[in-house]
């Protein structure tokens, strides 16, 4: 009996920028409907994983499997039609559209209507594009410029874009920087509702160690671009390595005094 | 053998003056990120200054004196030049950068002719490298050696400049580090400038050692400037070995495809920019650059198709265009066909800047392709007017579809240099090709039909075209093409992390544009009655940009109205003076420095400054960034 490939299955990937090591063998494993939180200090090399998982940068060695099928060497847009969406950790939208026509382009894409000279784009997937912003709570700026959005709402926006192919995968990489703190727990709080819904996958970063051991499944630990811990949250937090990491930085000790406090 | 030893050597001396033509260019950009399009302008008075001056001065001390005066003059002539022109736009967008010192070009070309006269200048000698050296029977000039000793030295002066000074150490640090400029204060001013100073003294510098080799005239300046582009972009912008290496490249390759494609040499220099660009886009010692800088403010003024009524009023123009031939004479209905095909070229360069963020220097290639296409079918297959007019803008289409398919990719002023070059081959072509375009002489009389012929019919047609064009354009504009197009504009990142295979989406607007402007060039040949290599010159490409630009990039109806405003004016203007280029120099750079939203933009911008009587409301637009990670 064979047993059914994980979602995503990630296999000693490994880069590095002359000297710099950002990123060590690290492999992990992604079941459907999971939400697994990766956190590390500044410059662990998080945004580096998540460059090389959606073929926006290509390991030096290492494997990604999507479903058993490798994505390595793979193009961004390629990694897209397999089904993974993305957000940034600085945000990436089409400035001079409105926040609608910003979701549009991308159901444009899914509809492979790319080439479709004659139609007229302002009507294509309308309602579909509503029914997206809704669901992330921007309905209310569809006819917005995107250029005029506050941080948090861009943030949104492009949860919003990453939803439009119906991805199997989600990378988040710090999907609520910029939010105010009943926002960023809003938000987290929402992704993991579509993710169990639709079991996707998730994977995120996050500074935010409250939106991290409230909302991750599991969560795994980046130092110095090498996975130090992997884990429930109860075990990560009780894993001295990781607070040794973070010793200083007062963010898990915080985390804990607060949940100490309010129990 | 000694012939091809003498060759070598000829072609080694030739790049002496584009070697320093070049690094010249590439100083400055590392610098300041600006593409002096004027330098070759700069070059050419070096050439001048340096002539007058060897014809007044005697002597060996006052040759060589005189050489070296010319560059410093020129290099005061660019200190002015930063310090009132430029030092206004170095924060605007690099397009518009490229256009101002395209305008100064445009000025210094009729000026040129103004001070000197408009034939070629022959000047002296250089005492001392009068003779020729005996190399087994072969003759090589003494100057020619002078020249082959001098680049490398130049080079090593650069170099000992560059690592040994203070000045060239905060020279290498702007280039490497952008922000690392902001951060000299003050400083950064008159950094600028002095670089700017050194870059055009070594373009005077070019121009004033040329003077015993070839005769001083007022085309030299685009001649360099377009071998200039070529250096750079298969050296890599900012790198001055890429410069040297190049330089000698492209002097030998033209130094011996003389010799394999006497006719059309230009070719193999185009093949090798090609591969260089498909193997190392950033040139064999560029560096990848950052994606192209975003322009801070950008305007959000999103598009929307036009609301019924504004269709009325835009159908009610096209009857009073249409009813131009009740009232009004010949001469003026002619003028109205120009004025309409140029809206037809506008158009098309306007979808693929405006939509595709695409801003091509050499758009004029296709139009005149078509207008050549045009050309060959009336005059060699004998086709009807009706079938010459459908299948000769084919030939603009295969021209952008080959060309576009090499230029989109790159992007901004990389883009904006390589169509450049792609537009001068096809002139070069055009030019050297005598038994097949005629050479300079063009083709001539191409007649419309009866059904065309008259002043009245034909403005009709070109009418009808023009707005069935600028309509399929507009429809495209709001098509999901034109939206996907729009994405790939904005952020090339997300477009591509949404599935987007950008290159393709704007190698297939490149066509669209390429192929629009050569239905526009097609009405051309025979309003005109005949195409010459002027067709797909630099002028009418450059045209072309100020029409857009004068309309309005950032609207949607800015390449029509920036048409009828410029031809208009160009038109008049022509028949009013002699020094169109002086004026219309002088345009552009006002446009560039007074004017950078276009006429379109500042209307729209004062619409919406009168309907704003409160600012949006966004509770959310206030609040502060907690963390920007
Ligand atoms: N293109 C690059 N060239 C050179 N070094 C790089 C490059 N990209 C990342 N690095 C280095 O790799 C390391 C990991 O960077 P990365 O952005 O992945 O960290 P991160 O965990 O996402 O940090 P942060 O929490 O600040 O976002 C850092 O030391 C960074 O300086
Ligand atoms: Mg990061």
């Amino acid at each position: 009996m064979s047993v059914a490939p994980p979602l995503l299955a990630v296999e000693g990937l490994t880069k590095s920028y002359g000297g710099i090591h950002a990123v060590r063998g690290v492999s992990f494993s992604l079941r459907a409907g999971e939400i697994l939180a990766l956190i590390g200090p500044n410059g662990a090399g998080k945004s580096t994983c998540f460059d090389m998982l959606n073929g926006q940068n290509r390991p030096d060695s290492g494997h990604v499997r999507l479903l058993g099928e490798e994505t390595t060497g793979k193009k961004p847009r390629d990694v897209w039609r397999m089904g993974v969406g993305r957000t940034f950790q600085i945000t990436a939208t089409f400035a001079t559209m409105t926040v609608r026509e910003n979701v549009q382009v991308a159901l444009i894409s899914h509809g492979k209507q790319l080439f479709n000279l004659w139609g007229s784009a302002p009507n294509v997937d309308r309602g579909e594009a509503g029914r997206l912003l809704e669901l992330v709570g921007m309905g209310g700026y569809a006819d917005r410029p995107c250029g005029e959005l506050a941080y948090g709402d861009l943030k949104r926006l492009e949860l919003a874009v990453a939803l439009a192919n119906q991805p199997k995968l989600l990378l988040m990489d710090e999907p609520t920087a910029g939010m105010a703190p009943r926002e960023r727990v809003e938000l987290m709080r929402l992704t993991a509702q579509i993710a169990r819904e639709k079991s996707i996958g998730v994977l995120f970063t996050e500074h935010d160690m409250d939106v991290v051991f409230e909302h991750a499944d599991r969560i795994i630990v980046l130092n110095r671009g090498m996975l130090i811990a992997e884990g429930s949250p109860a075990e990560v937090r009780g894993n001295p390595q990781v607070q040794a990491v973070y010793l200083g930085e007062g963010l898990l000790y915080d985390a804990e005094h607060r949940e100490g406090a309010s129990a | 053998m000694a012939f091809y030893v003498v060759q070598f050597l000829t072609g080694l001396a030739s790049a002496a003056s584009l070697f320093l033509v070049a690094s010249g260019l590439s100083i400055i950009f590392g610098v300041t990120r600006i593409v002096n399009f004027a330098h070759g302008a700069f070059y050419m008075i070096g050439a001048y200054i340096a002539f007058t001056l060897t014809e007044r001065l005697s002597g060996a001390f006052g040759f060589w004196g005189a050489i070296v005066v010319a560059a410093f003059a020129v290099a005061l002539i660019g200190v002015l030049v930063e310090m009132v022109l430029l030092r206004r736009i170095y924060h605007a967008p690099e397009l518009f950068q490229l256009l101002a010192t395209f305008g100064l070009t445009l000025m210094v070309e009729d000026l040129v002719v103004l001070i000197w006269g408009p034939d070629d200048l022959v000047g002296r000698r250089a005492p001392g490298f009068k003779g020729a050296i005996d190399f087994f029977g072969q003759n090589i000039p003494s100057y020619d050696l002078f020249l082959i000793v001098l680049s490398p030295v130049v080079l090593g002066i650069l170099w000992l400049l560059f690592q040994r000074t203070r000045w060239g150490v905060l020279v290498r640090a702007a280039t490497q580090d952008r922000d690392m400029v902001a951060a000299l204060g003050v400083n950064q001013k008159w950094l600028f400038t002095s670089v700017f100073a050194v870059g055009v003294f070594l373009a005077a510098l070019g121009g004033a050692l040329q003077i015993p080799r070839d005769a001083v005239h007022h085309a030299m300046d685009l001649r360099i400037i377009v071998d200039v582009f070529v250096v750079v972009v298969i050296g890599g912008l900012g790198s001055i070995v890429g410069a040297f290496v190049a330089a000698v490249l492209v002097s030998e390759l033209n130094a011996f495809g003389i010799l394999i494609f006497p006719k059309i040499s230009i070719i193999l220099v185009f093949l090798v920019m090609a591969v260089v660009l498909i193997v190392r886009p950033w040139g064999l010692f560029g560096r990848p650059e950052a994606p192209a800088r975003r322009t801070p403010g950008l305007t959000v003024n999103p598009w929307r198709p036009l609301t019924s009524n504004e269709r009325l009023a835009a159908l009610a123009a096209l009857v009073v265009a249409a009813s131009l031939p009740l009232f009004a004479g010949n001469y003026a209905l002619t003028v109205g066909s120009e004025i309409a095909i140029f809206v037809i070229f506008a158009v098309s360069l306007h979808f693929l800047m405006s939509v595709g963020g695409l801003a091509s220097f050499g758009h004029a290639a296709y139009f005149g392709l078509g207008a050549y296409g045009v050309a060959f079918l009336a005059k060699m297959a004998g086709l009807p007017m009706i079938v010459c007019l459908l299948l000769g803008p084919l030939l603009g289409c295969m021209g952008a579809a080959v060309f576009g398919f090499f230029a989109v990719q790159l992007s901004g002023v990389y883009f904006a240099m390589l169509t450049l070059a792609f537009a001068q081959i096809v002139w070069s072509i055009a030019f050297q090709w005598v038994s097949v375009t005629g050479g300079d002489n063009g083709i001539l009389s191409i007649w419309p039909e009866k059904w065309a012929a008259s002043p009245s019919h034909f403005y009709w047609l070109a009418l009808g075209v023009a707005a069935l064009v600028t309509i399929a354009l507009r429809v495209m504009v709001f098509s999901p093409f034109g939206y996907a197009l729009r994405a790939t504009r904005d952020s090339l990142l997300r477009s591509e992390a949404i599935g987007i295979n950008a290159k393709r989406m704007q190698w297939t607007a490149f066509v669209i544009a390429g192929t629009t402007a050569g239905i526009g060039g097609a009405l051309f040949a025979y309003l005109k009655g005949s195409v010459f290599p002027d067709n797909l010159g630099i002028s009418l490409s450059v045209d072309a940009l100020v029409m857009v630009l004068l309309g309005g990039v950032e609207t949607v109806s800015g390449g029509v109205i920036g048409a009828i405003v410029y031809k208009a004016l160009n038109i008049w203007l022509v028949s009013q003076t002699d020094l169109s280029k002086l004026v219309l120099g002088g345009f552009i750079v006002l446009i560039v420095v007074v004017f950078p939203k276009g006429i379109v933009g500042m209307l729209e911008m004062l619409a919406q400054r009168r309907r704003k009587t409160s600012p949006p409301g966004s509770p959310l637009l206030a609040k502060p960034i907690e963390s920007a990670e």
